[in-house]
């Protein structure tokens, strides 16, 4: 399967856990999921990207739309990402000063809870 | 003579098979290792900007990609035939002007702080909204990752070139 989606709660927040390739082809199912989380009132997101083998300007599109969702019900949308060659996107589009993007899953919960 | 054409029916599916060819042909040609990442995502944003513009408005016309290796650089085409002309294929692209000229980018420059989320934008379709960041982002990418781009306008539509350094494989 080239993406692998689920979620669940931890701490009050939702985390979830992407597995593989996101672009033209499989980012739609990535939007899809965020937009049912919003739906269902889960405002505070976490997106663990740290089996992202591939992440394109489709990709950032969905991240981008799931962050003025969540913020439209005065919520958060955090990363969790470490590789380089991900990252390295985020920086040459700027990305990294809209995104609030961490270490680890509970490092990003962490910053979360203490904004509060 | 290109060393490798590909053709494809414009599906976001095939889009990963374009990059998995361009990257094995980018190892062979001699890109060094550290660059092949980049081949690798610069190729899949123009034929994903390809693909976009062939299912707006030529679904059964397949899109192009040329690859070769010559005179110590990797050179990489790809070629849609169904764009508007308005410039690099829709709203939002910054990459660079159709006739022939360099994309020259900055890193950075795609995105500011506050520019792309703002909880008022909410109100837009979510789908159209992304389109557009979508289009302005690939072309940002292209230009940040291939050290030479060049857009042009074919009879058809565009064209995106990008080339890396390639030494003797």
């Amino acid at each position: 399967m080239d993406l692998k989606l689920d979620h669940h709660t931890k701490d009050g927040i939702e985390v979830v856990n992407v597995e593989g390739e996101i672009d033209v082809y499989t980012a739609p199912r990535l939007r899809e999921l965020l937009i049912e989380l919003v739906n269902n009132g889960y405002y505070q997101l976490v997106v663990n990207m740290e089996k992202v083998d591939f992440l394109d300007s489709t990709g950032l599109g969905v991240l981008v739309g799931g962050l003025k969702r969540v913020r439209a019900h005065d919520g958060s949308l955090d990363l969790v990402c470490t590789q380089e060659r991900i990252l390295k996107i985020f920086r040459i589009t700027g990305l990294t000063k809209v995104f609030g993007i961490h270490d680890t899953v509970d490092e990003a919960i962490a910053a979360r809870k203490a904004e509060k | 003579m290109a060393t490798v054409e590909v053709s494809f029916t414009p599906l976001p599916a095939h889009v990963r098979t374009a990059r998995l060819v361009a990257t094995a042909v980018a190892r062979r040609s001699g890109v060094d290792e550290a660059l092949l990442d980049e081949v690798r995502l610069a190729v899949g944003e123009a034929c994903s900007r390809a693909v976009e513009a062939h299912r707006l408005r030529c679904p059964a016309e397949p899109v192009r990609i040329a690859l070769t290796d010559a005179a110590g650089r990797f050179e990489v085409e790809v070629t849609d035939t169904c764009s508007d002309g308005g410039g690099a294929g829709g709203r939002g692209g910054n990459g660079g002007q159709p006739g022939g000229t360099a994309a020259t980018g900055q890193p950075g420059d795609a995105a500011q702080p506050g520019d792309s989320a703002q909880p008022g934008d909410a109100a837009q379709p979510g789908d159209s909204a992304d389109l557009d960041l979508d289009r302005g982002l690939g072309l940002a990418v292209i230009a940040g990752l291939a050290d030479d781009v060049r857009i042009s306008e074919t009879p058809g539509g565009i064209s995106i070139t990008m080339s890396w350094p390639a030494h003797c494989a």
